[in-house]
């Protein structure tokens, strides 16, 4: 007991998401849902029509005489620094200045200007009025554009164990090889969106569909030359975010902001889809080169890996991705030498951002793609190479636990977790039926693979690690909660709505969870690495523990129960009702704040030591496939997915994470292709060209499980893990199964790139 | 003298005289009517997001119902009917109820539009089997749930007890309002024109007099003209409300569609004359697409990836074009010139199409390639007719999809099939002559070397099937291993 009235840990209720009725019965209210009021006033962007060059000339006459423009934004209408930029400022805000000198055009969809109009419908028409002239040049466009033209954002990165070189060259035997790995669109449903409200004296209101509500504040206020304090941005909800809102939706904001600002009226900027896939960053293609030493048995002794990211126009969250990438060259393997090189690529294609698994997964695609070229080579199932290649099981030696940056795993539970799900899902047997299978199939081939997850937690930038909460008990006994983690269909509200229940004693619906404000809880990290209800979980129970404290020392007690809406302590007992109002009339505070700072965190990139880390989550998939050898095309047959989730704060949003997750690493690896053409143009820009799972993707059977064992070892909120980002990289599973299959037709190992469309499978068979 | 622009909204009565004729329903339900459970996630008719319910009195007095996409459904096009939205379910659907309780939702922004779906499927007794649920549900995305609690919710709502849907008293007020509308809408508003004739003298004549005006059916590809390219005609002229033109003759030879024929009638009447038409209608786009867009509309827009021309055209379909009262026949295939040009005078429309049957069902087959298997354009899509008759072929169209700007015939490969026994040689000897049939071209979709590649393959693959029974990853005749294991592993 850890005086709560719950065990620490124990797994708290499959409650439906917060809004699940306000969902389905369309009351639920996302930004571009809020009433409009009178007059208010919407944007259109003008996007460049090329990917690269120098604008000669810009018109914008028939824009501003187009009927219901009011005004239209450019360089000159910024009153501070025109840049939208997360980490460092090499984003302009607006390209064009009509009196200065204009940006640099970077890539084909920048944003040169804004349209502000009676309505959307107006503020569209006039902004393809624009006449620009370009000077265009040659776009740098793919990674090998960017090297022949040394085109980079930064200097190559690099971690280091041993002499991987060394231990390569003096292995029995070796590998070498290349994966080209795509992009990924997030295609979160609801699109880029904001509302700015003027406010008295200046200040401004802004409904901005965003994962980092504080940085669309300070960009808004550099931008503005505002104080911080004089902008206040609110997110209820989003339709969706996947890492698409996390920095993505700065210059939305901005825009409607400073509308807002030069008109004196609500302003609203909602993209339309085509504009926002052009616009808008996507997940780093990526290319890996790798190379590995091993024995006979599969032992990995030495590798190397060169990762090379596409980061498109601007620095945004390129550095921290890549790194990501690189911390995720290992998978769940121990390398006895490693060494990964990371180059960072600067092209003229929109900015690549955050995207669920932030690198990682590129990285452990890596990983796993070496893996299945060992197993190739030795013959052996590929299964039997990654057990034994998997780090040191937690509380065995540590002899195999150093991963290539420094960091010892201490929490490995992949074996156990593998074991159980290559059991559960008649791994071995299968594989044996499915070669049988093949050999009388000559047209159709079925292939499984089964794939493990260790995904990193934390922001590896380590002051982001850190979180607030604001909880206000009401004289009623009510209870409103706030902290600065953002909803976006995670289930976060109602995991914090729990932790708070708990610990409080209450039913959940005591506790009200209201839209995240920076003006509730200031400075905030975005909701991203997976680090939403960790670190706002803590920060809330931190808030209630403090509330809970002046109760018990209210009511006399050393130390109080709070359960089922009783408070019990040595000597007595009362509601919480009564306690609260007895408290009130005694004048102790019923409000509290709460602040976490994830510990054991010390990462020194300079050095490339330390931990970024707090721990590891873990989990597994078994996918079978069925392609066939005439088309390239494939199905999905069956997926058995058993993952960790420590103990769980509501099962069933888990579930829906390891699902979803897992279906959206499908589709990336699958039929989720992107397409620039020669000129730097997005040919799939709509949900037309761009293909997304369907429910008819999904595979035929599909068997989702929470690891009943899984319990974090370190001290986290109720011993739970992260759950966000890991399960994406169980798709992978998926994308292997369809590789095993394309080899069974080929008679050979047959390696594909990704995404693997029916086109890369067929053109991979000879 | 014409009417007012009239139709009913969640089972009342509304106007909207002054809206423009490229007002688009979903943009008039959120901002006129303050209706925001409608979403947009695209605003082209590909997400599902603005899924609503679509109720019209059938001409033989029934109730038709289908799903759309408000966001290309142009609000005119509503004259006479009834838009069933979220809003009116009301919350507690035995629909919502289970997609609530059965976490359908994550960030909840489709869930409207699923629930849409759903309901359309529960109130209309469609199957609530995973594998039906998977079609019912192919035109709306979800970003979050993978669609596995969606998949659930849909068959848990079936299981739980309901009140039956009004639809009593939704032909009621349909039949009412029809009796109101007793003339042609003549729709004016902010410059621009929309008129619905009433039959097809009325309409043929119309056309004649506005040649410039825009011809417009389901409005699934001119809907994306308004909201993406920011087409604003001056005219429209809708085939929808001429009662003629919705109908589906059928005889002895064969079948015939009018230019209002959606879809989805039309799959339900082609799929008896061969399998696998029904299954290329069946990957035709989405149910709310399939309900609203047409089979001619497909035809007359000359799309050269639309998967109806090249399924018609090996089939021998032949159409009839009308300008006035003069109408001229033509093979299908003869229509599509080149890309983007259509045999097709100023004044005339395309009034029928006749589709032959076929002397044998399994005569025809079709095979769909596309990056992903449902809702996707194809990248390729092959209709293969081909008869043999005592050992030798006695009859071979080919068509392609997606090989040329336009739907075109194989000619050299079907010379190479025809008077010989199908054997491998006659099908490697088709195969190659589809080099000078085809320089196919490389776009985001596939690349040329792709497209020839599978074409040529597609031929094997149609050989092997003749002789060995279907041979198919997904959809009909997919094969099923699992199964065939007798669930031993499961
Ligand atoms: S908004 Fe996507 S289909 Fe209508
Ligand atoms: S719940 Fe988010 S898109 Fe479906």
């Amino acid at each position: 007991m850890d005086g709560t009235g719950f065990e620490a840990g124990k797994t708290l209720e499959a409650l439906p998401h917060d809004s699940a009725f306000a969902h389905v019965s369309g009351e639920a209210r996302y930004a571009d849902d809020m009433p409009e009021p009178p007059g208010m006033v919407h944007l259109a962007l003008g996007l460049s029509t090329v990917a690269r060059g120098r604008i000669l000339s810009a018109d914008l006459s028939a824009v501003r005489a187009a009927p219901g423009v009011l005004h239209v934004l450019t360089a000159e209408d910024v009153p501070g620094i025109n840049d939208t930029g997360p980490v460092v400022h090499d984003e302009p805000a607006f390209a064009l200045s009509e009196t200065g000198e204009s940006a640099e055009i970077m890539f084909h969809g920048q944003c040169l200007f804004a349209v502000v109009a009676t309505s959307r419908e107006a503020a569209r028409l006039a902004a393809r009025l624009a006449r620009i002239d370009y000077e265009a040049a040659e776009p740098i466009l793919t990674i090998d554009d960017a090297v022949a033209a040394g085109s980079f954002l930064s200097e190559p990165y690099r971690m280091a164990r041993g002499d991987a070189r060394a231990a390569i060259e003096a292995a029995p035997m070796r590998a070498k090889g290349r994966i080209e790995i795509g992009g990924q669109e997030h295609f979160y449903l609801e699109g880029q969106v904001a509302v700015a409200t003027p406010e008295e004296g200046g200040a401004l209101h802004v409904l901005s569909s965003t994962q980092h509500p504080s940085e669309v504040q300070a960009v808004i206020a550099h931008n503005l030359c505002l104080p911080s304090s004089m902008v206040t941005v609110e997110v209820r909800r989003m339709g969706g975010g996947f890492g698409g809102k996390e920095t993505q939706g700065n210059l939305i904001a901005l825009a409607a902001a400073l509308a807002a600002r030069i008109t004196g009226k609500p302003a609203k900027l909602r993209l339309d889809r085509d504009d926002d896939m052009i616009l808008t960053g996507k997940r780093h293609p990526f290319r890996i080169d790798y190379e590995a030493g091993f024995d006979a048995e599969g032992r990995i002794l030495g590798v190397r890996f060169e990762q090379w990211a596409n980061c498109g126009w601007s620095a945004d969250l390129s550095a921290a991705i890549a790194d990501r990438a690189m911390f995720h060259a290992d998978n769940a393997y121990f390398y006895p030498a490693a060494e990964i090189v990371s180059h960072r690529c600067r092209t003229n294609l929109c900015s690549m951002t955050a995207f669920r698994g932030f690198g990682g997964p590129q990285g452990v695609l890596g990983a796993e793609r070496l893996i299945a070229h060992v197993a190739a080579e030795t013959g052996l199932d590929p299964l039997e190479v990654r057990r034994r290649n998997f780090y040191a099981p937690m509380g065995a030696m540590p002899t195999r636990s150093l991963t290539p940056y420094g960091m010892m795993v201490e929490d490995c539970v992949i074996e156990e977790i593998v074991e159980e799900l290559a059991e559960s899902a008649d791994y071995a047997g299968r594989r044996m039926e499915i070669a049988a299978w093949n050999e009388a199939s000559p047209v159709l081939k079925r292939g499984i693979a089964l794939s493990p997850v260790k995904f990193g937690i934390s922001f590896t930038t380590t002051h982001l690690n850190q979180a607030g909460a604001l909880v206000l008990v009401y004289q009623d006994g009510s209870v409103l909660l706030n902290h600065g983690g953002t909803e976006m269909g995670q289930g976060l509200y109602r995991k914090v709505q729990q932790v708070a229940a708990a610990e409080f004693g209450l039913d959940p619906e005591r506790v009200r969870i209201s839209a995240t404000r920076t003006d509730k809880v200031p400075n905030t990290s975005a909701t991203a690495a997976s680090s939403g209800s960790d670190m706002n979980g803590m920060a809330v129970k931190k808030a209630c523990e403090e509330i809970k404290a002046r109760i018990a020392a209210h009511l006399g007690a050393g130390f109080a129960i709070f359960d089922k809406g009783r408070i019990v302590w040595q000597g007595g007992e009362t509601t919480w009702e009564a306690a609260v109002k007895s408290a009130y009339f005694a004048r102790v505070s019923l409000a509290a704040t709460g602040f976490y700072a994830t510990p054991k965190l010390a990462w020194d990139r300079a050095t490339v030591s330390g931990r970024p880390f707090y721990y590891f989550a873990y989990g597994a998939a078994v996918t079978e496939a069925l392609v066939d050898s005439l088309t390239g095309e494939y199905r999905l047959l069956r997926a058995d997915i058993l993952h960790d989730v420590g103990r769980s704060l509501n099962p069933a949003i888990d579930l829906g994470q390891v699902e979803g997750g897992y279906i959206q690493g499908v589709g990336w690896l699958t039929t989720e292709e992107l397409d620039w053409d020669a000129k730097g143009r997005l040919r799939t820009h709509a949900p037309s060209t761009y293909k997304i799972p369907t429910a008819g993707d999904r595979p035929e059977r599909m068997s989702v499980r929470l690891w009943a064992k899984g319990e974090n070892r370190e001290l986290t909120i109720r011993r739970s893990k992260a759950v966000g980002e890991p399960p994406l990289m169980l798709g992978i599973s998926a994308f292997l199964a369809i590789e095993e299959a394309a080899s069974a037709a080929a008679g050979a190992w047959t390696p594909l790139d990704a995404p693997a469309t029916p086109e890369r499978v067929l053109m991979a068979l000879p | 003298m014409s009417e007012g622009l009239r139709f009913i909204l969640n089972g009342e009565r509304v106007a909207a005289p002054g809206a423009a004729p490229t007002t688009t329903l979903l943009d008039w339900l959120r901002e006129a009517r303050g209706l925001t459970g409608t979403k947009e996630g695209c605003a082209e008719g590909d997400c599902g997001a603005c899924t609503v319910i679509v109720r019209e009195l059938a001409p033989d007095g029934a109730l038709r119902q289908r799903t759309a996409n408000a966001c290309i459904q142009l609000l005119p096009m509503l004259h006479g009917r009834e838009v069933v939205t979220v809003e009116a379910l009301g919350g507690a659907h035995p629909v919502q109820r289970a997609m609530a309780e059965g976490h359908g939702g994550q960030c909840g922004f489709c869930t409207p539009g699923f629930v849409m779906s759903l309901a359309h499927a529960w109130e209309t007794g469609a199957s609530a089997e995973p594998e039906a649920v998977v079609d019912q549900i192919a035109g709306n995305l979800c970003r979050c749930t993978g669609y596995g609690p969606i998949l659930a919710a849909a068959s848990a709502a079936r299981a739980a007890p309901a009140a039956a849907p009004d639809h009593e008293a939704a032909l009621s007020r349909l039949r009412a309002l029809r009796r109101d509308l007793t003339l042609t809408l003549d729709h004016r508003a902010e410059g621009a024109r929309f008129l619905a004739p009433r039959s097809a003298e009325e309409f043929a004549a119309a056309r004649l007099a506005h040649p410039e005006a825009t011809i417009l059916a389901g409005a699934t590809d001119i809907g994306l003209w308004v909201t993406k390219r920011g087409f604003r005609p001056a005219m429209f002229l809708w085939v929808g409300d001429v009662a003629e033109f919705g109908e589906i003759g059928e005889d002895e030879a064969g079948l015939r569609f009018g230019p209002a024929v959606s879809h989805e009638r039309a799959m339900a009447a082609l799929a008896p004359l061969a399998p696998d038409l029904g299954e290329v209608w069946r990957r035709f786009a989405s149910p709310q697409v399939r309900g609203a867009g047409t089979l001619l509309g497909n035809i007359a827009n000359g799309s050269p990836i639309g998967d109806a021309a090249p399924a018609l055209i090996a089939l021998g379909a032949r159409l009839t074009l009308r300008r006035g009262a003069a109408r001229r026949e033509i093979p299908l295939e003869t229509f599509f010139i080149e890309y983007g040009r259509q045999d097709l005078r100023p004044g005339e429309f395309v009034e029928f199409v006749d589709v032959p049957r076929p002397a044998d069902p399994m005569d025809l087959r079709c095979y769909k390639i596309s990056k992903r298997f449902d809702q996707d354009i194809s990248s390729l899509l092959a209709a293969i007719h081909v008869r043999e008759e005592a050992g030798m072929t006695t009859l071979a169209r080919i068509a392609f999809g997606g090989m040329a700007g336009v739907p075109k015939r194989a000619r050299a490969a079907e010379r190479a099939l025809l008077g010989r026994p199908l054997d491998e040689a006659a099908i490697a000897a088709a195969a190659a002559a589809l080099d000078e049939d085809f320089t196919p071209l490389s776009d985001h979709r596939a690349s040329a070397a792709y497209r020839m590649r599978a074409a040529r393959n597609l031929l094997t693959k149609f050989y092997l099937e003749r002789r060995f029974g279907d041979i198919r990853v997904a959809g009909r005749g997919r094969a099923k291993p699992l199964e065939d294991a007798g669930e031993r592993h499961v």
